[in-house]
C-alpha cells in the first residue's frame, strides 16, 4: 500500500521535476543581463533580448492587478460577510462559473467589446482580459480567508459597539489579511503565465510598450511565438523566457507558502 | 399535618428593587425554532443576576437578546420588549450599536483579538471606533486592566500578544476590554466554563467587586457558581422562565417543583 502511494507521489512529482530540469537546461544558455535588458533582434542578429516582453507583461499584469484586486477583494468580502443576500448568492455562483471559463473565450469577449471598438489590439485590452482571469481567483480566496476568521472574533468586536462594516474592515480583514495576500499573489502568478487571453487582445509587439493603446508583447506570447519559429536563436530565446517565467512562478509560490506558514504558526502582535 | 395548599406563600414577593433591565414577553427564534418562549423578567441594578438552567434552555440566547447580538445570527429573530432604563432596545429608533456600547459582553471562550497586543485588545472598542488620543487610550487601558485585576500581571508586557496569556488572564483581558467602553451592564456567558478552579475563583471575586459599578448578568449551568456569586437567580427551562428569586431563597426553598428537581440534581 505504502509502495503504491509512493508510486503515485512519484508520478505526480517526477514530470514537474523533469519539466523544471529541462527548462533550466535549455534556458540557462540564453540567460544573461543583456537578454533581460535588450529588445528583440531579427533572427540571426545576435544580442537580442526579451526586455519588451518583460515590460509588456509587467505593464499588463500590473494594470490587471490594479483592476482585479479592488473589485475581487470587494466581491470576496461581500460573499463572505453578506451571504444571506440573494445578490451575494447569485454573484458568488457567477464567480465560480467565471473561474472555470476557458480563458480564450474571455479573450474573445474583450476582443469584441474593446479591440473592435477601439479598432486596435492594445495593452489595455490585454490587461482587461487578464483582470477577468484574476478576478474570480481573488474573490474566491478573499471569501475563503475571511470565512475562516472565527465568528467569536466578529462577535467580540460587535459586542464592543463596533458597527458591522468597521468590524469587517478592521477585525475580519485584519485577521484574514495573510490569506488575502496569498490570493492576490496566486492570481498574479496565474495572470503572468496566461497566453490565451492575450492572443486576441494585446497581440504582440517587439517594441518596448509606449502606450496602453498599442499592441504589447508579453513573456508567454513570446514563448509561443518564438517557440514556433524556425530560427534556432529565437527558439533558444523562448527557452530563456520560459526559464524566467518558471522562476517567477516558483518565487511567488514560495512567497505564498511563507505567507500561509505565518498565518498558521501563530500570531504577531502589533502594539 | 396540614394540607400542602395551606402553606403560606404570600410573603414570597420580592423586596422592591430598581430594575436596570426588564423584558416583557421576550421571544427569540432561530428560523422556525423558537428557543425563548416569552420571558418576563426584571433585572435589578448593581446586582449580580444568574441565569441558570440545563443546556438548551435558552439562557445564552436570553442574554444575547439583551445586547442585540442574537439577531446577527442568520435567520434569528426576536419578538417582545427588552427595556433598558425603561426604554425598549428593540424600538425602531434605536441603533443596536449604541445598545452594545451600553451593554458589554464577556463570552464563554476567551476571545482576545489574536493579531493584537494586550494593550490594543483592551482599547479595541475605542480604537475600532476611531478614538486616537494616545493619552486617553493609555489611561483607559490602565483603568480597565486595574478594574479587571489584571494590571499587575501584564503592566510590563502590554506589547505582547493577547493570545500569549493564560486562559484565565485572557478572560480577564476580555473583561477589561468590555469595561473599557464604559458600559452600564455586563453580560457574562458562562465566563468560567473554559477555566480552571483558581482562575474561576479570580473571576468570581472580580464580579463581586464589579457589581458596585455595573449590573451583571451571568449565564451559568453551574449551580454552585450561581449560589456563590449571584444576588438573584432565574431558572430557565425549555425556553421559559420557571422561577426568579433571591438566590438564597431559590436554592433553599424553591417554589416550583421543576426548580427543586433541578437543584437537587434529579435532572439537568
Amino acid at each position: 500500500m505504502t509502495g503504491l502511494i509512493l508510486l503515485a507521489v512519484a508520478v505526480a512529482v517526477v514530470p514537474l521535476l523533469l519539466i523544471i530540469g529541462d527548462v533550466v537546461a535549455q534556458g540557462a544558455p540564453a540567460m544573461s543581463l543583456a537578454f533581460l535588458t535588450n529588445t528583440p533582434t531579427p533572427p540571426g542578429v545576435p544580442g537580442g533580448g526579451i526586455a519588451s516582453a518583460i515590460q509588456g507583461s509587467v505593464l499588463m499584469v500590473g494594470l490587471a492587478t490594479l483592476i482585479a484586486v479592488p473589485i475581487g477583494v470587494g466581491a470576496g468580502i461581500y460573499f463572505s460577510e453578506w451571504p444571506e443576500s440573494r445578490l451575494s448568492f447569485l454573484s458568488s455562483f457567477t464567480n465560480d462559473v467565471l473561474a472555470e471559463f476557458p480563458t480564450i473565450t474571455l479573450g474573445i469577449f474583450v476582443y469584441l467589446i474593446i479591440v473592435l471598438a477601439t479598432r486596435s489590439f492594445s495593452a489595455l485590452a490585454g490587461a482587461i482580459a487578464l483582470a477577468i482571469v484574476m478576478l474570480p481567483i481573488v474573490a474566491r480566496t478573499t471569501e475563503e480567508s475571511l470565512k475562516i476568521v472565527p465568528v467569536s472574533l466578529r462577535e467580540a468586536s460587535m459586542a464592543l459597539g463596533v458597527p458591522r462594516w468597521k468590524t469587517v474592515l478592521r477585525v475580519v480583514i485584519g485577521t484574514g489579511k495573510a490569506g488575502l495576500g496569498t490570493g492576490v499573489l496566486l492570481s498574479v502568478a496565474r495572470a503572468a503565465g496566461e497566453t490565451a487571453p492575450l492572443l486576441l487582445t494585446a497581440l504582440y509587439s517587439p517594441f518596448i510598450p509606449r502606450s496602453l493603446f498599442l499592441p504589447a508583447g508579453s513573456i508567454p506570447y513570446l514563448i509561443y511565438y518564438y517557440g514556433l519559429s524556425p530560427f534556432a536563436d529565437w527558439r533558444t530565446a523562448a527557452w530563456g523566457a520560459a526559464l524566467l517565467l518558471v522562476a517567477f512562478m516558483l518565487l511567488l509560490n514560495l512567497t505564498v507558502k511563507v505567507f500561509i506558514g505565518r498565518r498558521f504558526s501563530g500570531v504577531r502582535a502589533e502594539f | 399535618m396540614r394540607p400542602a395548599e395551606e402553606i403560606d406563600v404570600s410573603d414570597r414577593s420580592l423586596p422592591p428593587f430598581h430594575e436596570k433591565i426588564e423584558t416583557r414577553g421576550l421571544k427569540a427564534s432561530f428560523g422556525s425554532n423558537m428557543v425563548l418562549k416569552g420571558i418576563d423578567l426584571r433585572i435589578p441594578e448593581n446586582k449580580i443576576t444568574a441565569v441558570m438552567g440545563p443546556s438548551g434552555c435558552g439562557k445564552t440566547t436570553f442574554v444575547r437578546c439583551l445586547n442585540r447580538l442574537h439577531e446577527l445570527t442568520p435567520g434569528a429573530t426576536v419578538e417582545g420588549e427588552a427595556l433598558l432604563d425603561g426604554k425598549d432596545i428593540y424600538d425602531k429608533s434605536v441603533d443596536p450599536v449604541d445598545i452594545r456600547r451600553r451593554v458589554g459582553m464577556v463570552f464563554q471562550k476567551p476571545n482576545p483579538f489574536p493579531t493584537m497586543s494586550i494593550f490594543s485588545n483592551v482599547v479595541a472598542g475605542l480604537t475600532l471606533n476611531g478614538v486616537r488620543g494616545k493619552e486617553v487610550l493609555e489611561r483607559t487601558a490602565e483603568r480597565s486592566l486595574r478594574a479587571a485585576y489584571l494590571w499587575d500581571e501584564v503592566k510590563d508586557k502590554l506589547g505582547n500578544s493577547g493570545a500569549s496569556l493564560s486562559g484565565g488572564q485572557q478572560q480577564r483581558l476580555c473583561i477589561a476590554r468590555a469595561l473599557a467602553v464604559e458600559p452600564d451592564v455586563l453580560l457574562m456567558d458562562e465566563p468560567c466554563s473554559a477555566l480552571d478552579p483558581t482562575a474561576t475563583a479570580k473571576i468570581e471575586e472580580l464580579m463581586t467587586m464589579l457589581k458596585h459599578d455595573y449590573t451583571i448578568i451571568i449565564v451559568t449551568h453551574n449551580m454552585q457558581q450561581a449560589s456563590r456569586v449571584a444576588d438573584y437567580t432565574g431558572f430557565f427551562y425549555l425556553g421559559k422562565l420557571v422561577e426568579f428569586d433571591e438566590t438564597a431563597r431559590l436554592f433553599e426553598n424553591p417554589r416550583e417543583e421543576l426548580t427543586e428537581r433541578y437543584i437537587t440534581g434529579k435532572f439537568g
